[in-house]
């Protein structure tokens, strides 16, 4: 447990200052959750309960627009969160693995500074680069934008991953007539499989959820989920549209999720190595 | 030299700098075939970066380290027929035990069913048979290191390096490897090289030790040579206990010298290289001191305290000149033991005593 220096509990208001926070955090998203579940055309006034606006998404008038965006966003989200794993395992590989270079702390900030960048700033560069090299906005946009914002966010948990591993098993590998690279392969690499895995999910995640890039990138007549989403609200809101939001909510949740729970696995059965007792 | 054929690992003017640290000044070593050569030492002295440096795993800054005749200062460490034994194991977690072992005879290039005879063999040695398909984490300190020998071991290497592979396990288990270690050692005839800060260790393990101080071998030699014929203060200090007597040597022949004991007697005993007239150490064991009436023996001094340690009597004595002499009687019935304050003799034989050098 964390020391008891700092009780948080004995300042004054804190209690009801983090309710308020939860609150103002998550009503929004109780709501529509809620919401999504009423059989009513209205999305303010409750009728009662019903899966009719699922059905809508899926079987209504509005369905095979949802589909199409829904089948983009997918491959869009596994080409990039690919693309941007491979570059992170490399990247995490150099920071990491590769002793003291020039420019080691420069490269860590680039690798981090999208990050910080806001989004809208990313979403314009990214598009006046793509219109002066003359690339037509459309699919393969989209996918390039989407590779580069997600390698920080594939490279986090693959380099948390890897710092975690002492290099003396890449060592011993070594010592037993291994190559670098059959020493990386062999040990290394599956070593980092819950890094990989858990910085390929959400590097899915941050893709599929995107908006302010993709649609800047993106051709006209091409839609991901998040930018559908948004070109039906501005028609005025319909139940539906809850009923997509929370569906796409669950998603990241689950993905977060499990990004985070894949990231921590076998981290335990290391430690018992290093510390179990020495009964033979 | 004659003796080229018999060498092992030939270490010459080797030098490891990190920065303007040295961390390695010109080592010279013969480590002899079918050797178990021990590096000794405290912690920070060099002995695990020497060791790292015959792996492959440090670069040398100068120097030569000769494997049965053939540079291998510039080779990686997968190209050297040497293996390794980590401090920590380093298992490969992802990897059952007989998977560990056939590692290196797969990189070797063994196809899967003599690598698979082989690995039997191993295990058998270090009794891990019924553990084969086991994970390192379902295994015990003990068994661990015994499959990272196991491991070591299974491609029959030029020489086996060892790690400090006894520190991270309890006393008792320790005390059994070292024998265990010893044996296979002398069933394989695989030259081994084992770092370790342990004295005990390396006295009961070892063909012959190097005593090492800061990037520099103190000495070589056997057990015996080291703990009776230190060559230092450093040495006989850090090898066993020893009283270090402040004495002024008056004369040097014939690898003897004669030295005036605190008190005035003056007594002839061998000294080590490089002694020389004036002011210098006596060393003395503990064991080797023996006490006496008041008057009698080679120096006098007042017993201040005694300390029990069940099979010796540790007797602390001040001499006249404040220095602390230690006594180490054996418990026995018989046992007179000279209460605090006692005024004593101190008597030792001239040739259990040796003039040192700083």
């Amino acid at each position: 447990m964390a020391s008891k220096k700092v009780d948080l509990r004995r300042f004054p208001g804190f209690l009801p200052l983090t309710y308020l926070c939860l609150f103002l955090l998550y009503a929004p998203l109780v709501i529509v959750m809620i919401y999504s579940f009423n059989d009513s055309a209205s999305i303010t006034r409750w009728d009662s309960l019903s899966l009719r606006w699922y059905h809508d998404v899926f079987f209504g008038v509005e369905a095979p627009k949802f589909r199409a965006a829904t089948i983009n966003s997918i491959t869009i989200a596994l080409m990039a969160a690919t693309s941007a794993t491979i570059v992170a395992i490399m990247a995490a590989t150099a920071m990491l693995r590769s002793g003291r270079f020039r420019g080691k702390s420069a490269s860590f900030a680039l690798i981090n500074l999208p990050l910080m960048v806001p989004e809208i700033v990313t979403a314009v560069a990214t598009l006046i680069f793509f219109s002066a090299i003359g690339f037509t906005a459309g699919y393969l946009t989209i996918v390039l934008a989407h590779i580069v914002f997600c390698i920080p966010f594939a490279y986090l948990p693959i380099a948390a991953r890897m710092q975690g591993i002492e290099d003396v098993y890449e060592q011993a590998a070594q010592d037993l007539y291994a190559t670098r690279f059959q020493a990386f392969r062999l040990v290394l690499l599956p070593l980092m499989t819950p890094g990989i895995l858990s910085g390929f999910l959400l590097a899915f995640i941050i893709s599929l959820d995107d908006f302010i890039i993709t649609n800047f990138v993106k051709g006209a007549g091409i839609e991901t989920l998040p930018t559908a989403i948004y070109g039906a609200v501005r028609q005025g809101i319909k139940p539906n549209i809850m009923a997509i939001s929370t569906l796409l909510l669950v998603v990241s949740v689950v993905f977060v999720a499990l990004s985070y729970f894949v990231g921590r696995m076998g981290e335990k059965n290391n430690d018992e190595t290093s510390t179990k007792g020495d009964l033979i | 030299m004659a003796d080229q054929n018999n060498i092992a690992v030939d270490i010459r003017n080797v030098t490891k700098m990190y920065g303007a640290f040295s961390a390695l000044e010109k080592v010279n070593l013969d480590i002899r075939d079918n050797e178990f050569f021990t590096l000794l030492g405290p912690s920070g002295c060099g002995k695990t970066t020497l060791l790292r440096t015959i792996a492959g795993f440090e670069d040398i800054t100068q120097g030569e380290i000769v494997l049965y005749g053939q540079n291998i200062a510039n080779l990686l460490p997968n190209e050297r027929p040497v293996n390794t034994v980590f401090q920590q194991y380093a298992l490969f977690p992802h990897m059952n035990v007989t998977q560990n072992v056939m590692f290196g005879l797969l990189r070797l290039g063994q196809d899967k069913t003599s690598a698979k005879f082989r690995v039997a063999e191993v295990l058998e040695l270090v009794q891990l048979t019924k553990f084969a398909d086991r994970m390192p984490n379902q295994l015990s300190g003990g068994q661990q290191q015994r499959v990272a020998l196991a491991r070591a071991l299974a491609p029959s290497p030029k020489v086996l390096l060892l790690d400090e592979p006894l520190s991270a396990l309890d006393l008792k288990l320790r005390q059994a490897v070292r024998l265990e270690l010893q044996q296979i050692q002398h069933q394989t005839g695989i030259t081994f090289v084992f770092v370790t800060h342990d004295q005990e260790e390396a006295l009961t393990m070892s063909d012959r030790i190097a005593v090492i101080k800061g990037g520099q071998v103190q000495q070589v030699g056997s057990a015996q040579e080291v703990y009776e014929a230190p060559k230092n203060k450093f040495v006989a200090d850090f090898i066993g206990e020893t009283n270090l007597l402040d004495v002024r040597v008056t004369d040097l022949h014939d690898g003897k010298g004669s030295c005036i004991l605190p008190g005035g007697v003056q007594i002839t005993c061998p000294a080590a290289d490089g002694a020389h007239p004036g002011p210098g150490h006596l060393s003395v064991r503990p064991e080797r001191i023996a006490i006496t009436s008041p008057n009698e023996g080679l120096v006098q001094g007042k017993v201040k305290r005694h300390i029990y340690l069940g099979t010796d009597m540790h007797v602390e004595v001040t001499l006249m000149d404040s220095e602390t002499v230690t006594v180490r009687m054996q418990n026995s019935s018989q046992i007179q033991i000279p209460e605090a304050g006692q005024t004593i003799g101190l008597e030792f034989e001239a040739d259990a005593a040796r003039l040192l050098v700083d």
